[in-house]
């Protein structure tokens, strides 16, 4: 074999494997610069004040973006909930029509590692309008929305915080 | 990142898609390179195309769709990376066994196997087994009830190789065990099932380990009953370094502790503790055990170590320094697959030393590479434990990944001097039977771990008020 061919070979071998490398690192960007979930809150954040001005057509890619995610869903309603408070924070989970259970019981959504959390606790999940309510599920120390104990499934507005032993959530848009 | 509604990172997948396109294709690609170095081998050593390239190829593309398959069907949302990312490793560590094969030096020596033929078979089961454990392991939590049992089952695997007529000393560690003509290295297997069980257990024990402590010098200090889980791991790891003279196994099981304990808790005080301790623990096992010794003085002065075993002084190795030649030959760019020197090292040369054999062929360069993939698998694996919802998966996850991380660290550090050479093996690329097979499932376990965190809950059933309310109309 030739001298020439080698060093190709050679030179080359380096080439594809850094680029499979380089590629390798391009699949895992979104996680190291996000989910265009900057993007698509910017595009939001642009939509609230023609929300506002109560114009109908304001967001309609929005709208249809989230219909088609989600099936029955108005505008105002969330797509995410955030823990905001306890061992969890940080973690989201999107709202996509299914029902959410919390508690300690290791097939609840939510697995609360927390020992004033019973092991299901409460759940949270649409009504027939897209509303999302939550319930206590008769735990022991209760499960509080804006610090009201909660005794009946009650729908949960934007932002409201909803307590759970030491875990705070939250939904958000 | 302007608006304040997304101040908390984004770590459950919200509406991650299964991304299993993105893994095929990354997996071509993954089969293409190893099959390009196969015959840059054969080019470089014969001037013609080898002849074993279709059983080659088909073989790494065969084990390579089972793998894909089993994951589209049982892990539909797992991570697209771990997957492409081990077939290359093994695939590339398949081409370089088979490449010393090639010598002419290894040939001549006495008690010479083939041993690419033995790994291409391992490497097969090793995905089998992968496939296996995901069909049987439906969602990882159920580990958790085995927690107990993991720790029972992991201390029977590290034990196995002192039971007389089982366990067999090979080259100066006892460490594996032979059944039925197979050697079989327990503790790569152990490495698994004992992640299990700390995992499980620092999950129970965690607040009274994090919570109850003094604060002292910056440090959390914990009480000193608290110190009974690290410290009956930190005896247990100092027995296996001298019934077992294993460095290896011995410092991977107290860090993978250190590790979960340390993720556990969030107290750095742990790591300070864990350093501590093997620090002492070794220099105290590296007084009275000669193997240990003989390992620490090829570290500090292996050019001496070399002259000795030059000379005939048995209890010297020349390996080390024969190893840091073949680093320093490679280069940045390396010599080319085929045309390295690597093989003077002799013996070991494909299992402990085989990243010699890369340094030399394809260069600092290539070797980054290769660094990289493996960070890349212990990303996923951190970044699998960041998405798992419930904290027994996060800390498996975690585990798992620290062990491999580890491993690589001991490894490579070992054979590039920058710690004293262990009895491990690079996981996926070194020849051996246990190992690759172990490898595989602990990738298994990873994927299903991912699959749980990253899948979409499932739909909602019907309401049936919904159903029965019909609207009618005219």
């Amino acid at each position: 074999m030739s001298e020439l061919t080698l060093t190709v070979m050679r030179l080359g071998f380096l080439a594809v494997l850094w680029l499979f490398v380089i590629v390798a690192v391009q699949v895992i960007r979104s996680d190291l610069f996000g989910v265009r979930v900057t993007q698509r809150g910017a595009r939001r954040e642009a939509a609230r004040p023609a929300e506002r001005a109560g114009r109908q057509a304001a967001a309609p890619q929005q709208q249809g973006r989230q219909a088609a995610a989600g099936g029955r869903r108005g505008r105002n309603t969330p797509t995410k909930l955030v823990v905001t408070e306890g061992t969890l924070t940080g973690t989201t989970v999107a709202l996509q029509g299914q029902t959410i259970t919390l508690g300690r019981a290791h097939d609840s959504t939510i697995v609360l590692d927390d020992d004033y959390a019973s092991s299901r606790h409460a759940r949270i999940y649409p009504d027939r309008d897209g509303q999302w309510i939550v319930e206590d599920l008769g735990s022991t120390n209760g499960t509080f929305m804006n610090r009201n104990r909660l005794t009946t499934p009650v729908p949960i507005p934007l932002g409201a915080s909803i307590r759970i032993g030491k875990t705070v959530i939250e939904l958000r848009k | 990142m302007s608006s304040s509604t997304h101040q908390t990172s984004t770590i459950g997948a919200v509406g991650a898609p299964s991304r299993r396109n993105t893994e095929l294709a990354l997996l071509v690609f993954a089969v293409v390179i190893p099959v390009f170095a196969y015959i840059n081998v054969g080019l470089a050593i014969d001037g013609s195309i080898p002849a074993g390239l279709a059983t080659y190829g088909l073989s790494l593309g065969a084990m390579a769709a089972l793998g894909h398959l089993a994951v589209r069907k049982l892990a539909p949302y797992a991570d697209p990376l771990l997957l492409p990312l081990a077939t290359l490793l093994n695939g590339l560590g398949l081409v370089a066994i088979w490449r010393l094969d090639q010598s002419e030096r290894l040939q001549a020596r006495p008690n010479f196997v083939e041993a690419a033929p033995n790994q291409l078979l391992y490497s097969g089961l090793g995905i089998v087994l992968f496939a296996v454990v995901m069909f049987l392991l439906k969602d990882h939590r159920v580990l958790q009830r085995y927690t107990y049992i993991s720790m029972l089952v992991a201390l029977v695997l590290l034990l196995l190789p002192l039971v007389p007529g089982l366990g067999v000393n090979l080259f100066g560690a006892k460490i594996w065990i032979r059944v039925a003509g197979f050697t079989i290295q327990p503790a790569e297997f152990a490495k698994i099932v004992i992640a299990v069980f700390f995992a499980g257990y620092l999950m129970v024990k965690r607040d009274a380990l994090a919570l109850a402590s003094r604060r002292f010098l910056g440090l959390y200090l914990p009480r000193g009953r608290d110190l009974g889980p690290i410290l009956v791991v930190w005896a247990v790891s100092i027995l296996i370094l001298v019934f077992e003279t294993d460095l290896g196994t011995s410092l991977l099981f107290f860090g993978m502790f250190v590790i979960m304990l340390y993720v556990a808790t969030e107290r750095t005080s742990w790591i300070v503790f864990g350093l501590l301790m093997s620090a002492a623990g070794a220099v105290t096992v590296a007084t009275f055990e000669s193997h240990v010794q003989q390992r620490v003085q090829a570290w500090l002065d292996p050019m001496r170590e070399w002259e000795l075993s030059r000379q005939g002084v048995v209890g010297h190795t020349e390996q080390s320094q024969e190893a840091l030649w073949a680093f320093g030959s490679g280069g940045t760019l390396g010599s080319g697959w085929g045309q390295g020197h690597s093989d003077l090292i002799g013996f070991a040369a494909n299992s402990d030393f085989i990243l010699a054999t890369f340094a030399e062929e394809i260069g600092l360069t290539g070797v980054m590479a290769i660094l990289l993939l493996y960070v890349l698998i212990v990303q996923r694996g951190i970044r699998t434990a960041l998405a798992a919802r419930d904290p027994f998966g996060k800390l498996l996850a975690v585990g798992l990944s620290g062990a491999f991380a580890l491993q690589v660290f001991v490894v490579a550090g070992g054979v590039m001097g920058l710690i004293p050479l262990t009895g491990m093996t690079l996981p996926f690329v070194a020849a051996g039977g246990s190992a690759v097979i172990a490898n595989w499932a602990l990738i298994g376990v990873l994927l299903r771990i991912s699959d749980t965190a990253r899948r979409p809950a499932p739909a909602p059933a019907p309401n049936p008020d919904a159903e029965m309310t019909q609207v009618v109309r005219p």
